[in-house]
């Protein structure tokens, strides 16, 4: 067995020894691949370079300090947590990775003292260790979406109900930076079954905890929890230009062109009794139930039919309940709005797992997601750890020049981190730099001459 | 009709005059002010705040608290002389500064109850040239949106304005505040105002908000100023003088503090279940039969019961004890101890920040998100019709009740309905009306003591 044989093996050896072709795939994911993908592929100089934000550089303007005040924290093997460890340069992040060999890495906020030192500084009382930076995060996890999917529940995802997902993507990706104005966004594959979202702008970054909460709360439409029967509502006459926007261009053609279908939403009693549970007018109610209780043969798809029913049924005008005509839109709200994990955006010291770790259930990279392209991402097709291995095994043992990530389906990924999201990152951060400095030298220069 | 005002004209100079607008009580007052009126004003002011902060947790809506602010205002902070009114609002401002800027917590107290304040006598006393003075005083960076902006968004503005309710047209419609949409957040958490490219367009009739959060922000530097200059210096020069009346002020009128449990009220972990039952709220009671049933809780849920069992006088110990008996069912008594036992110390001030964490008020607990798998928050809030009814009959609310107890929650009136769900288990009516689930068990608590032991000497949890 492959496993065995690493086992004794040393990483060198683990290339040499493995034969592709007859011998089975073995678990996704196992410790000694772990030191593998450490020793090979993470990328820890990127991760380094956007967690410096520029302030590893020359200019005079650098805070040379500023990466020491970050927080990373390892998961070991077994659930052993390390929380508040900062490193200075990248040589200490990544002989500390290939040390300890985390199954998590995540990743915290920028205090306001080096978080190592933090029992230090507690002694001194007054409240000097806080967080003062973070990025803006988000993380949307399909298991908050058991109610609106049929496919799959809790942590199990496929492709049917992963359209919710790029939902989320599509919606979340255009109100940040349309609305909000922000542009250095990075989307990342959790692993397993959701997304994380990293907003890196510096406005982003320096936002409080009640401008964090007051942003998740713009998002927040869907209300639901465990006791109450309508999940999303919907007031006012009309709604707000953000939820039209997201409606048109993304939630309505989602549901009607593949969550109603892949999910059968209206296939039969109990589902689509759940919905005419939404619907707060009896009568209305009753003559659709009618209808879809006495079978008819019909070539058309039966959730097809059903939805096309119930829409013409409430926009008919013959049924006056309050609240009816926003009803058809309550319904695709309550089926594909992204619902988020609010607590983990309202907080700045939320921890969030860092890209590029990989999955210990899964052996799945949590690879960037190209909002634009997201549609074509699947989570089935990510490169897991076994998958990356033989693709090392592949190209031998000779000498490599580039990284060796070049050669594994890895290399795709991280490319992509360079030139979508690392570079314009580094590039505004160095204009930001170079303007605020240029500001302050401007008023030293003004209070010199007074 | 649409009425466009590009500019707007900055205020003459004269027109300046500090007697017509709202103070920003940027600094203390030269005032010589007698030590008697320096508590007094106080007191006064202290009994609007109070009142306020009374109003936000029964749920009061907008045009309900307009009006109570405006009534607490006239009730209590008017003077004989018209000239020392102005003074009194000023001094009294700055005595409870003094008064709250002491902790963490006096001061979010503070802060909250003055914004709320000062809010509401900014939309009623002022009119529209009153309110750009005191912008302009705020130095506010903004300038209305020109004309050939407004334009090309006036669409978005108008769909923005329908959502939010029925249009109230008014000449200063058209004028909008282009602002970085980090200072309205308000605003933007209830998608009231348009967002494109980080900017907020915020209508002249919400510029309370903008104003609001600026004095916020200047109040909540100043009280943290306050608060050192306090301890450092004025504490003891005048620990013969103020100090004294600053430290009776603030204990006289904050609510009960539920963090440290009663004698009286200690629970152990054979009696909870009765307990639960005989006195919790519902929001509790849900809590604690789901827990019992799930082997489980999401997190809002574990802070709402956790911190209400600390408050009723469940010890550290039982409290591990308790959590781990129904937790180690569904995740394993190893994980527990690794994942869920901090939390619980935490709570008890044992770990992190080593603060003793008060329980939830119902302010607190009515204004929380639950969301998917969540079972915490105000039963009378969140959940359905449905839901609530059945679990008030469980409860043993007999169906008389049951229907005012629904109409209330009609109403949105929570802790009302709380409150008779309350007066109809115990069969007794409770006038202070509940205003904390620790409130909710104490009194309970109180009502069966004095039946089992008339006498008023009973033991403790005597209904076996």
């Amino acid at each position: 067995m492959a496993i065995e044989e690493s086992d004794n093996g040393r990483e060198d050896m683990l290339i040499d020894g493995q034969k592709h072709g007859n011998v089975a795939v073995p678990d996704e994911f196992n410790v000694n691949y772990l030191k593998l993908y450490y020793a090979k592929l993470f990328p820890y100089a990127d991760m380094f370079k956007w967690m410096s934000y520029g302030n590893d550089g020359k200019h005079p303007a650098c805070d040379k300090y500023y990466i020491g005040r970050r927080e990373f924290s390892f998961t070991l093997e077994n659930d052993i947590y390390v929380r508040y460890q900062s490193f200075n340069n990248v040589v200490q992040f990544e002989n500390s990775i290939k040390e300890k060999c985390p199954f998590k890495i995540d990743i915290g906020p920028v205090y306001s003292v080096d978080p190592a030192k933090k029992n230090a500084y507690a002694q001194s009382g007054d409240n000097v260790f806080t967080p003062v930076e973070r990025e803006l995060i988000f993380d949307i996890d399909i298991s908050d979406y058991d109610d609106a999917r049929y496919c799959c529940s809790g942590a199990d995802v496929c492709l049917e109900c992963w359209p919710l997902m790029t939902i989320a993507i599509k919606v979340i990706d255009t109100a940040l930076r349309d609305d909000f104005g922000f542009k250095h966004i990075l989307w990342v594959y959790s692993g397993r079954r959701g997304v994380h979202c990293w907003v890196c702008d510096g406005k982003a970054r320096r936002l409080t905890n009640e401008q964090r909460a007051a942003i998740a709360d713009y998002f927040r439409v869907y209300k639901g929890n465990e006791n109450s029967s309508k999940k999303v509502s919907l007031t006012g006459p009309v709604l707000h230009p953000f939820l039209v926007r997201s409606y048109s261009e993304v939630l309505e053609r989602f549901f009607e062109t593949r969550l109603l279908l892949s999910q059968n939403i209206f296939s039969t009693e109990d589902r689509y009794e759940k919905i005419l549970e939404m619907i707060p007018d009896t009568s209305a109610t009753s003559d659709l139930r009618g209808k879809w209780q006495t079978k008819r043969g019909s070539k058309e798809d039966i959730n097809v039919v059903r939805w096309e029913q119930l829409k013409n049924t409430l926009q008919s005008g013959k049924y006056k309940a309050p609240g009816l005509r926003r009803c058809v839109e309550e319904i695709v709200f309550s089926f594909t709005y992204p619902r988020l994990d609010m607590e983990v955006s309202r907080h700045m010291n939320h921890l969030l797992k860092a890209p590029f770790c990989v999955h210990p259930k899964t052996g799945r990279v949590c690879v960037p997601i190209d909002p634009d392209h997201c549609d074509e991402f699947d989570p089935t097709a990510v490169p897991t750890l076994s998958q990356l291995f033989e693709e090392l095994n592949m190209g031998g043992t000779r000498a490599y020049d580039g990284n060796e990530w070049d050669r594994t389906s890895l290399g795709e990924s991280i490319s992509f981190f360079r030139s979508s999201f690392l570079q314009p990152l580094l590039k505004s951060c160095k204009e930001e730099m170079e303007s605020s400095y240029n500001a302050k030298l401007q008023q030293s220069k003004s209070s010199l001459s007074w | 009709m649409e009425i466009v005002k590009p500019q707007w004209k900055k205020p003459p100079p004269s027109a300046n005059d500090a007697a017509s607008t709202l103070p920003l009580y940027r600094s203390a007052p030269s005032l010589e002010v007698r030590l008697e009126d320096f508590e007094l004003y106080a007191i006064d002011r202290l009994r609007v705040l109070k009142g306020i902060s009374d109003g936000l947790s029964r749920g009061k809506r907008p045009e309900e608290m307009e009006k109570l602010v405006d009534d607490l205002w006239k009730e209590h902070m008017g003077h004989p002389l018209p000239s020392e009114v102005t003074n009194k609002d000023i001094i009294s401002h700055f005595v409870l500064r003094l008064v709250y800027c002491r902790t963490e917590e006096l001061r979010k107290w503070f802060l909250s109850n003055e914004i709320v304040l000062f809010r509401y006598r900014f939309l009623d006393d002022y009119p529209d040239e009153a309110q750009r003075l005191l912008m302009a005083e705020l130095d506010l960076p903004y300038k209305p949106v020109t004309t050939a902006e407004f334009e090309g968004v006036k669409e978005k503005l108008h769909l923005v304005a329908r959502s939010i309710g029925p249009p109230k047209l008014t000449e200063s419609d058209a004028i909008f505040y282009k602002v970085p949409f980090e200072e309205v957040p308000e605003l933007v958490a209830g998608r009231r105002v348009f967002i494109y490219k980080g900017y907020a367009y915020v209508a002249m009739n919400q510029v309370v908000s903008l104003v609001a959060t600026q004095f916020r922000g200047l109040l909540s530097k100043a009280l943290v100023l306050t608060n050192r200059k306090w301890t450092s210096t004025i504490r003891e020069q005048e620990k013969d003088r103020l100090t004294p009346i600053v430290e009776a002020l603030c204990t006289s009128y904050l609510g009960p503090d539920y963090s440290q449990p009663k004698e009286f009220a200690e629970v152990s972990i054979k009696d909870i279940d009765q307990v639960a039952k005989s006195s919790f709220p519902l929001c509790m009671r849900h809590l604690f039969e789901k827990l019992r049933e799930d082997h489980h809780l999401k997190h809002g849920g574990r802070m709402q019961l956790g911190l209400f069992l600390k408050g009723v006088g469940l010890k550290l110990d039982d409290a591990l004890a308790f959590w781990k008996a129904e937790f180690s069912q569904k995740v394993g008594a190893e994980r527990f101890d690794k994942e869920y036992a901090y939390s619980i110390r935490h709570n008890y001030g044992r770990e992190g920040k080593r603060t003793d964490y008060t329980p939830y008020s119902c302010q607190k607990i009515i204004s929380s998100t639950p969301g998917v798998g969540d079972h915490h928050g105000c039963p009378y809030r969140h959940f359905s019709e449905e839901n609530l009814k059945a679990a008030l009959s469980k409860m043993g609310v007999n169906s008389g009740a049951l229907e005012n107890v629904m109409d209330k929650v009609r109403n949105r009136h929570y802790q009302l309905a709380c409150t008779l769900t309350f007066e109809s288990i115990h069969g007794s009516s409770n006038d202070a009306g509940i205003n904390h689930p620790n409130q909710y068990f104490s009194d309970s608590h109180e009502i069966f003591k004095s039946k089992n032991n008339p006498s008023g000497q009973g033991e403790p949890l005597g209904d076996r």
